[in-house]
């Protein structure tokens, strides 16, 4: 079974609909579709996208920024359904997305802490279990009953990352979240990350660090503009890239 | 789909907790300002209204208080869930949780607001001189289906919101506009009888009269009135629901 394929991304195509839709209101809205005048564009962010991962593998996804990186996570998270092809993904997935998001600032640490676990989909035996463990690792003792708001943007990656990372996932997806907090805990964070993925999960890395990406995948994808560039080993491709930025930045002078 | 429930229940559990904290938190007065804030309602109307239309409607605060009970429950809850889905974007663009457990979770943090004011209601019922008896719990039944009712309404609201961000104002011009036919402060005895039915057509006066009939009158609805306010709760579910089904997916392009 050492060539189990973990994540099948089988010519992947996902469309947003761009268009003043969102601004014009309902009534407006009407009055278009009756007088004809109602137009939307479409927008291809990620754009016939294949590629295949067995377990253990690491893919580094690299390009400049809206290239549908974040896209593409999302739908291999399941948080979005690709518009065209199908992704196939075993085990058990779980995603560490823009981490410090989706808090509530009113709550306290404690609070927010229960909500973003159940979340998550543990169970409040879990939670009861492994709450001090979380707080311990995030170093928050001090700050368990504070409104979340009075966190550092610091504090809130570091607990966001301690309950994210409590599971055993077959599949993780990392959006630029190994570098979380100051150096003592991205130290810490990145053990922890480490021990994850040495206990045989597939990881997708989202990264602008080459250096990163070249030091710990053994696979990259390349993307720009939602497509595909390259595909596959990482030492040729992130030197590829590089040259592609070098270029792009000459232009621009 | 209990299953789903049963599945999810942390979650809900936590996010009534988040909605009805954030609710009351910061606020001087908490809940007793929404129990206070319709009684405010209540002794305007009563002071105004009573000139008008006190004399001839026994129990006139009684009638007034029903009135305003389901009425504001209505618009609280209906209001809570028409924004439930886009305050919660950050969540579900992240985490893949079934949307619609933000607007029942929403509902459900109105619902306790609202039993705080129905326990009001039963004390200014019995200081009005309404005799109680054992048909009062048959009032469980409205209210259940005034529940689902508003989950239903909050289901399409969210929805619409989420695609067309004027809902908010279109909504509340609905629903001033629907204060003013749901017989509140007023009887519909002083129409025409073929008027008088048009009123059934009014989810919400359904659901108040239901209520005066119980505690007013002392009498339990007809068969046929009986099956008005699940016909309303069955049908807001049911075109939320698909609503929901089919745009699911779609929710995620718009936030």
């Amino acid at each position: 079974m050492c060539d189990a394929v973990t994540l099948d991304v089988d010519h992947v195509s996902i469309m947003y609909k761009v268009g003043d839709f969102k601004d014009i209101g309902l009534k407006e809205f009407v009055m278009r579709k009756l007088t004809h005048q109602y137009h939307s564009r479409e927008f291809w962010a990620v754009n016939d996208i294949s590629f295949r991962l067995y377990k253990g593998d690491m893919l580094g996804i690299i390009g400049s920024n809206g290239a549908g990186k974040s896209t593409l996570l999302k739908a291999v998270s399941s948080v979005m359904v690709p518009t065209k092809g199908k992704i196939a993904a075993s085990g058990k997935v779980v995603a560490l997305l823009e981490l410090a998001s989706g808090f509530d600032g009113d709550l306290t640490v404690r609070e927010n802490a229960y909500l973003r676990g159940a979340m998550l989909g543990y169970t409040r035996a879990f939670m009861n279990e492994k709450y001090d463990e979380i707080i311990a690792f995030a170093e928050l003792q001090e700050f368990e009953d504070r409104p979340f708001r009075q966190l550092s943007s610091g504090m809130k990656s570091r607990i966001a990352f301690s309950i994210a990372s409590l599971v055993q996932p077959d599949l993780l997806i990392l959006d630029e979240v190994l570098s979380v907090g100051d150096g003592a805990f991205r130290k810490k964070s990145e053990e922890k990350m480490m021990n994850i993925i040495g206990s045989g999960a597939t990881t997708i890395l989202v990264s602008h660090s080459l250096e990163q990406v070249q030091t710990l995948c053994n696979k990259v994808l390349w993307m720009e503009k939602g497509k595909m560039v390259e595909f596959g080993n990482p030492i040729t491709i992130c030197e590829q890239y590089q040259s592609f930025l070098a270029s792009k930045n000459a232009l621009k002078c | 789909m209990l299953q789903k429930l049963k599945e999810y229940q942390f979650l809900l559990e936590e996010l009534i907790k988040r909605d009805f904290k954030k609710k009351y938190k910061r606020t001087v007065l908490g809940v007793f300002w929404s129990v206070l804030s319709p009684l405010l309602t209540l002794f305007v109307m009563k002071l105004v209204f009573t000139g008008f239309f006190g004399n001839n409607i026994p129990f006139y605060t009684t009638y007034l208080f029903a009135g305003n009970l389901i009425f504001s429950y209505y618009r609280e809850s209906t209001t809570q869930g028409m924004s439930a889905l886009m305050n919660n974007a950050d969540i579900f663009s992240k985490v893949n949780v079934p949307k619609y457990m933000f607007v029942l979770s929403s509902n459900l943090s109105s619902m306790i607001n609202f039993l705080i004011t129905l326990v009001v209601f039963f004390v200014f019922a019995a200081i009005d001189g309404v005799t109680f008896s054992w048909r009062f719990l048959v009032l469980i039944y409205p209210v259940a289906c005034l529940l689902l009712f508003n989950i239903g309404v909050g289901l399409i609201l969210s929805a619409m919101f989420v695609f067309f961000r004027d809902t908010q104002y279109l909504y509340s011009v609905f629903t001033l506009l629907l204060m003013y036919v749901s017989a509140i402060f007023y009887q519909v005895t002083s129409f025409p009888l073929h008027i008088q039915r048009l009123f059934l057509m009014n989810p919400i006066y359904v659901y108040i009269k239901y209520f005066r009939v119980i505690v007013i009158d002392g009498n339990i609805p007809s068969l046929a009135f009986n099956l008005l306010p699940l016909f309303w709760a069955a049908a807001a579910l049911l075109i939320g629901g698909t609503i929901y089904k089919k745009n699911n997916q779609r929710f995620m392009y718009y936030v």
